[in-house]
């Protein structure tokens, strides 16, 4: 009897192997990325590759094929066209082109194969009518989360200067460098009782989104110049993590510094007492929700630019930016920055309020003094996605 | 005779076989399978025309650069600058493509001179550092290497940045007229570059083996000093062999920019001109080699793409089988030398430039 059972179940696994499996086989979905950096550079490369990795948690049967570091110094073997050429080679059905270094060449390599969709993460082609039809745009709305990590830099300074180290100088790395501004100032001022004309706020732009040798200006060397010319906060807009690794270094030599890494949600782990938070992208839901939309057929290109979910910035299945709270915080300041998390989401929620972000409402001016937004006036997200300059207050090259 | 040409295959083979062995051994180190790897290479180079389309469009600038640095070489000049000379020639290319409105075929025609030119300029710095300087062409080629990054930068993110609001990542596209036209859709490579590529080979042959200049610079490299004394013009050879260079690096540094990526990127140069001397390293001074190696190099490199998609291996892998090929080579050439008396490994750059060095430090 029990010889009977067994053979009862090897009978009935073999079965499922043989018409299930194949048919899961059948129903994978493979989904292609296309990485600027390494996977694990602990900032804006390892983001979308965690996207991925939760994607195949989410969607049963979905697989991801990626490729990193395309960019001419890493791969200059290779161009964006042959590597699409390579996923679609292999099954993928949506290609995600992670980074606006790819802008161009999507609408190129996506003219060359009409059946495959493309999102092209952080441009606006849609937005300008350039793309061809199987184009859309994905990007998540940062200037909330560099505002909380503006904030948290403006509540910890003692020395009232906040470095940023920014990376190359366009319309989004300006509008996410005048957020932080924003954020710093504010907390300075209504939290910390200080004079907000008394805080300097520095932007260095290094040239690239990362260190290459000889090309552009050194990070490590650059926060170093920031601390050692009196800042105590130093605010990382690029895609890796000098900024944190040189505030832990000097912390442990007893200089009392904090940083504030990016793109990554582990980011803190690098040196955590000095961290006081990180300002993430969390692609994962919106990754999941355009696969979903390509596999039900039912995807259309579009111009995304997803925002938080102000019940929980930090929900990993509904919100599309987040900040995690860095150990480096004291618990009042912590307490304070939920406090104007609260307020942001109760601005951002208001049925009355127009859509547009916290903070960048006028008077603002630009760094030449062309106003921006009288008294009053609130800036209008366009505006702000195509900064053509930073703002008046911040030190730094505005182009 | 017999053996000691045994001896001589022997020592070009051996270092291949070692190299590919112990990359064997690393891929099976972390848990791959060197034939799957193997496989993936070719297919990713040769799949179908248009993989191999990509194993040209890299070879095509390699090309290039390995044959100008032999004219250095042979002058016995480390002109590590061929980097910053290949970025120039994109820059100056991408000045025509975005600026100069001509008919389609003389536009092109412009560009690729353009591209000689801006070349030809920034390696005639790096000789007059150093024949007027003395600055030596390694530091003045690295000093140049960074500027010409830094301008190229510079103007794509400034004064050259799409009118719509750049990204600094890049010029906006060329206009059609202004790029390589390719062969066809299926194989997108550049005839005219191929064509260019024959015409330098041929050239660089010739200007070598049977003309005047090619015996002063191959006099001004073994031994400068004696050749001066012997009436050979040391410093006008050494110049006109870097501008020589620089030119041919112009063209592929605008080769870059008018078909690959059709407009001006940063580190559009992407390390080729360094891969070039190694190439070099690896052949010596003969040039139809250069061509050859350099094609295999392209095969590995290009075709390396599939390994990371397919097999999610680091694609490094390819270029640690090419650097265990250089310096097994190197090894083996050295080896070579202390075996046997062979007259003719005094051919190679590396022994060149240990006159090179020794008369340097003769002057010092």
């Amino acid at each position: 009897m029990q010889r009977k059972g067994l053979l009862f179940v090897i009978v009935a696994l073999a079965f499922v192997a043989l018409t299930v499996v194949p048919a899961l086989a059948q129903d994978e979905f493979v989904f292609g990325l296309v990485l600027v950096g390494p996977e694990n550079d602990r900032g804006w490369s390892q983001a979308h590759y965690e996207a991925g990795l939760y994607v195949q948690e989410q969607i049963p049967g979905s697989r991801m094929i990626f490729f990193p570091s395309l960019n001419p110094a890493d791969a200059p073997e290779t161009t964006l066209l042959d590597v699409a050429t390579e996923l679609i080679d292999q099954g993928a059905q949506v290609i995600f082109t992670t980074s606006d270094a790819f802008e161009e060449d999507t609408d190129a390599v996506a003219e060359a194969f009409p059946d495959t969709p493309f999102i092209n993460i952080s441009g606006d082609n849609y937005l300008t009518g350039e793309a061809p039809a199987n184009v859309g745009n994905l990007m998540g709305q940062g200037e909330w989360s560099k505002i909380i990590a503006g904030c948290a830099a403006g509540l910890a300074t003692e020395t009232g200067s906040i470095g940023y180290l920014g990376p190359l100088i366009n319309g989004e790395t300006r509008r996410f460098a005048a957020s932080a501004y924003l954020g710093a100032r504010y907390c300075y001022e209504h939290y910390k009782g200080g004079n907000p004309d008394d805080l300097t706020f520095t932007v260095t732009w290094i040239g690239f989104w990362f260190n290459i040798p000889g090309v552009t200006l050194d990070p490590t060397e650059e926060t170093n110049t920031f601390f050692d010319s009196g800042a105590d906060v130093v605010m990382s807009g690029i895609d890796t993590t000098e900024a944190i690794t040189i505030a832990g270094q000097r912390a442990a030599q007893g200089e009392t510094v904090w940083a504030l890494p990016y793109d990554f949600i582990g980011a803190c782990d690098i040196a955590p007492d000095v961290c006081l938070g990180v300002p993430y992208f969390n692609w994962g839901p919106s990754y999941v929700s355009a696969i979903q939309a390509v596999k039900d057929g039912t995807w259309t290109p579009s111009w995304d630019w997803v925002g938080p979910d102000w019940t929980d910035i930090n929900n990993p299945d509904t919100s599309a930016v987040g900040f995690v709270k860095g150990p480096g915080l004291t618990e009042e300041q912590s307490a304070q920055l939920d406090s104007f998390i609260a307020d942001l989401a109760s601005f951002a929620t208001n049925p009355f309020v127009p859509n547009s972000f916290a903070l960048w409402s006028g008077p603002l001016n630009l760094q030449d003094g062309t106003e921006l937004a009288a008294a009053g006036q609130l800036v209008d997200p366009l505006d702000v996605w195509y900064l053509p300059q930073i703002l008046e207050g911040m030190v730094g090259a505005s182009e | 005779m017999k053996n000691r040409t045994l001896l001589t295959v022997g020592f070009a083979l051996l270092p291949i076989i070692a190299s590919v062995a112990i990359t064997a051994l690393l891929i099976v180190a972390v848990g791959s399978n060197p034939g799957d790897v193997f496989v993936a290479v070719t297919e990713g180079a040769f799949r179908d025309s248009r993989a191999f389309a990509g194993v040209i469009n890299f070879w095509i600038p390699l090309a290039l650069c390995s044959l100008g640095l032999i004219v250095t070489f042979t002058a016995g000049l480390w002109n590590i600058g061929v980097e910053g000379q290949m970025m120039i020639g994109a820059v100056f290319a991408a000045y025509g493509a975005l600026f100069i409105d001509l008919p389609g075929p003389v536009l092109i025609l412009v560009e690729i001179l353009l591209a000689m030119l801006g070349g030809g300029l920034w390696a005639a710095l790096v000789g007059f550092l150093k024949t007027r300087l003395a600055v030596h062409e390694i530091f003045g080629g690295v000093a140049l290497n960074a500027l010409a990054n830094v301008w190229a930068i510079y103007l794509i993110s400034g004064p050259w940045a799409p009118p719509s609001g750049g990204t600094a990542q890049a010029t906006a596209p060329f206009k059609d007229t202004a790029v390589l036209p390719a062969i066809s859709p299926e194989f997108p490579v550049s005839l005219i570059a191929l064509l260019l590529v024959t015409a330098t080979l041929v050239i660089v042959s010739f200007a070598l083996s049977g003309t005047r200049w090619g015996l002063q610079l191959k006099a001004t490299g073994k031994n400068s000093r004696s050749a001066l004394l012997l009436g050979v013009p040391t410093t006008r050879s050494a110049m006109s062999a870097l501008i020589v260079c620089g030119m041919v690096a112009g063209i592929a540094g605008s080769y870059r920019v008018l078909f690959t990526y059709e407009s001006l990127r940063p580190l559009v140069s992407g390390g080729i001109g360094f891969l070039a001397l190694l190439v070099v390293l690896l052949v010596g001074l003969r040039p139809l080699f250069a061509v050859i190696v350099g094609f295999a190099f392209a095969v590995i490199l290009a075709g390396s793409t599939r390994l990371k998609v397919a097999l999610q291996l680091d694609q490094s892998l390819a270029g640690v089988l090419q650097g265990f090929i250089v310096l097994l080579v190197l090894l083996s050439n050295g080896l070579r030398q202390r075996f046997t008396s062979d007259s003719t490994s005094s051919e190679t750059p590396n022994t060149t430039t240990t006159v090179e060095i020794q008369r340097t430090q003769e002057h010092g």
